[in-house]
């Protein structure tokens, strides 16, 4: 009987136990703290902000020219985010796919070894260090190729932010790929399929919702990305549907005007309500991404 | 007698690497019989097998010696096709290794791969497969359902039909049963004793009553001195091989002595 009696040990084995797991809870706590007064921050703007504009006017306005006659219309912002981002997915996913699929499955030992490390530093590169890189490179090449005045334009947009999504996209679809079971490869294998049969009959769709939530999440960074977007797209807060028209994204708008205005005004809180409509964009876009990561973490 | 053998090694030996770890096997495997291979766990009972739809090409540095010839074909001569070797020659693996796909699609994945069929065709295979591994009446009405909701024992058939449908002559099976209940082993052992009728099959196994019951042949393999590469020590009927082995480490091995 005495046997089963706490030792002293036992004990302090307890209470660290009890301390760990109180400090992870308290942990979680604040970060769901903070991100809510952050979202109560953005709300309290918004609603200052429709309650001294009209929230349709807002929402159907085409112009944006908050300085010179306080008018406060979203969709050039709307339009100039998502020709960014839809170009840069365009361009992004074939090709980050691709390598991914190529490093994942295709790729001799030896090369996936160097080539993993080099894609995962690349996704940590500052976005200013990208957007001066573009500005030097992709906006003179822009201008020349189609014999533009200018080279600041939503193609140059999206093409920076296709290469900043890039290293995401790559390296969680690799993950995807390396995710799926070697029976089942060995399983196609065996049955006279050949290495590139197994690969897109077999292991490509098994990882498909990992490529997707890789997708989406490469899909998060470039509607958040501000700075690159803001030194090459042109920032032009028109509606234009060409790629080779200079644009302003949202992001790009709340970063380049938040310096000029007045704290506590119309255009200040104006600023907030676009913030907080890219606020909710993006947590969708991340809640669905998660959905899907852990769908296949199921497998 | 002659026309009697589907599988011939000679001087049959493996690498991995420098390391050898099979060594001077000489074995007739016979027509539509069923051949066990047993032997103590990492003897490369599994390391054998897979040499004869050539899944060791897969494993970086391992190497093949002698001669394994099928039909009298050596099938590590330069001008063999894989493609066409592992259609001939299925294989059952340890865990039931369903695609993560319907059962529909399960089966047909293998036929796809090889020629152009209609749909009827297809139809039909997926019945015929699914009737030969015992699991149509199971599955019959949920051939669109996922493949991954059916129990292990109805997977493995599955993993059968699957390499049926394929319409090989030898069927290779690792240990096609040592995940699954014993009702469903029970069901296995059945099936394996139809299909011998018009396969060649050669199954690796640990249960000594299950190679007794199921297999007309058996192989001893055994690494006698840890470093050397494991031989075959005796090969024989079944039925001789379970009541008066001749040579006394099959029967220490048998009788549960080591291994
Ligand atoms: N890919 C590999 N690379 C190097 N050595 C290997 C490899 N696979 C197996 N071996 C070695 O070869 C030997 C035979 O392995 P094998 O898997 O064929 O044994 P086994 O008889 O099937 O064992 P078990 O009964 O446990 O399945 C073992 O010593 C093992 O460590
Ligand atoms: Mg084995």
């Amino acid at each position: 009987m005495e046997k089963l009696k706490k030792s002293k040990k036992s004990k302090f084995r307890t209470f660290k136990a009890f301390l760990i797991s109180r400090f992870i809870f308290i942990n979680g706590i604040i970060s769901i703290v903070v991100l809510g007064l952050i979202l109560a921050f953005l709300v309290y703007n918004s609603i200052k902000f429709f309650s001294s504009y009209p929230f349709f006017s807002f929402i159907t306005g085409t112009r944006w020219s908050p300085t010179v006659n306080e008018k406060f219309g979203f969709v050039p912002l709307m339009v100039g985010s998502l020709e960014v981002a839809f170009g840069a997915i365009i361009i992004a996913v074939p090709f980050s796919v691709g390598v991914a699929i190529y490093i994942g499955e295709l790729a001799p030992r030896p090369v996936r070894e160097i080539l993993k490390p080099i894609i995962e530093v690349l996704a940590t590169l500052p976005s200013v260090v990208l957007g001066f890189i573009g500005l030097k490179t992709i906006v003179p090449f822009i201008k020349n190729f189609f014999n533009l005045s200018i080279g600041l334009t939503a193609l140059s947009g999206s093409i920076i932010l296709a290469f900043m999504s890039m290293p995401t996209i790559i390296s969680i679809s690799e993950d995807a790929i390396n995710a799926v079971p070697n029976r089942l490869r060995n399983a196609s294998l065996a049955l006279g399929a050949n290495k590139w049969e197994t690969t897109y009959k077999i292991v490509v769709p098994t990882a498909s919702s990992g490529i997707l939530a890789a997708i989406m999440l490469g899909l998060g960074r470039i509607i958040g990305e501000t700075m690159a977007v803001l030194m090459i797209t042109g920032n032009s807060p028109r509606i234009v549907f060409s790629w080779l028209q200079p644009v302003r994204t949202i992001t790009a708008t709340i970063a380049a005007e938040m310096g000029e205005t007045v704290q506590g005004g119309l255009h200040y809180s104006a600023l907030f309500a676009i913030g907080l409509i890219l606020f909710l964009v993006t947590f969708l876009i991340n809640f669905t991404s998660d959905r899907f990561v852990n769908r296949i973490r199921n497998l | 007698m002659k026309n009697n053998i589907k599988i011939q090694t000679r001087n049959y030996g493996f690498y991995y690497g420098n390391t050898k770890v099979l060594a001077d096997i000489d074995m007739d495997i016979l027509k539509n019989s069923t051949t066990a291979i047993i032997g103590p766990s990492g003897c490369g009972k599994s390391t054998f097998i897979r040499t004869f739809n050539r899944m060791n090409d897969l494993i970086v540095n391992a190497k093949v010696a002698g001669e394994i010839k099928i039909d009298g074909i050596d099938i590590y001569k330069d001008n063999i096709d894989v493609v066409d070797l592992r259609k001939k020659v299925g294989m059952v693996f340890q865990r039931p290794n369903p695609f993560p796909k319907t059962i529909y699609e399960n089966i047909v994945y293998g036929p796809r791969l090889h020629k152009r069929c209609t749909k009827q065709q297809l139809d039909n295979i997926v019945e015929v497969s699914l009737k030969k591994s015992a699991l149509w009446d199971e599955v019959k009405n949920k051939l669109r359902g996922s493949a991954m909701e059916l129990s292990g024992g109805q997977q493995q058939r599955l993993c059968i039909a699957r390499v049926l449908a394929v319409d090989p002559e030898i069927i290779l099976m690792d240990e096609p049963a040592s995940s699954l209940d014993p009702i469903s082993t029970q069901r296995i052992e059945d099936l394996i004793d139809e299909l011998k009728e018009n396969y060649t099959i050669i199954i690796v196994t640990h249960n000594m009553q299950q190679a007794a019951r199921v297999s007309q042949k058996t192989a001893f393999l055994l690494t006698e001195n840890i470093g050397e590469p494991a031989k075959l020590i005796e090969y024989d009927n079944t039925d001789k091989i379970f009541t008066n082995p001749s040579d006394k480490r099959t029967e220490n091995y048998i009788t549960g002595r080591f291994g």
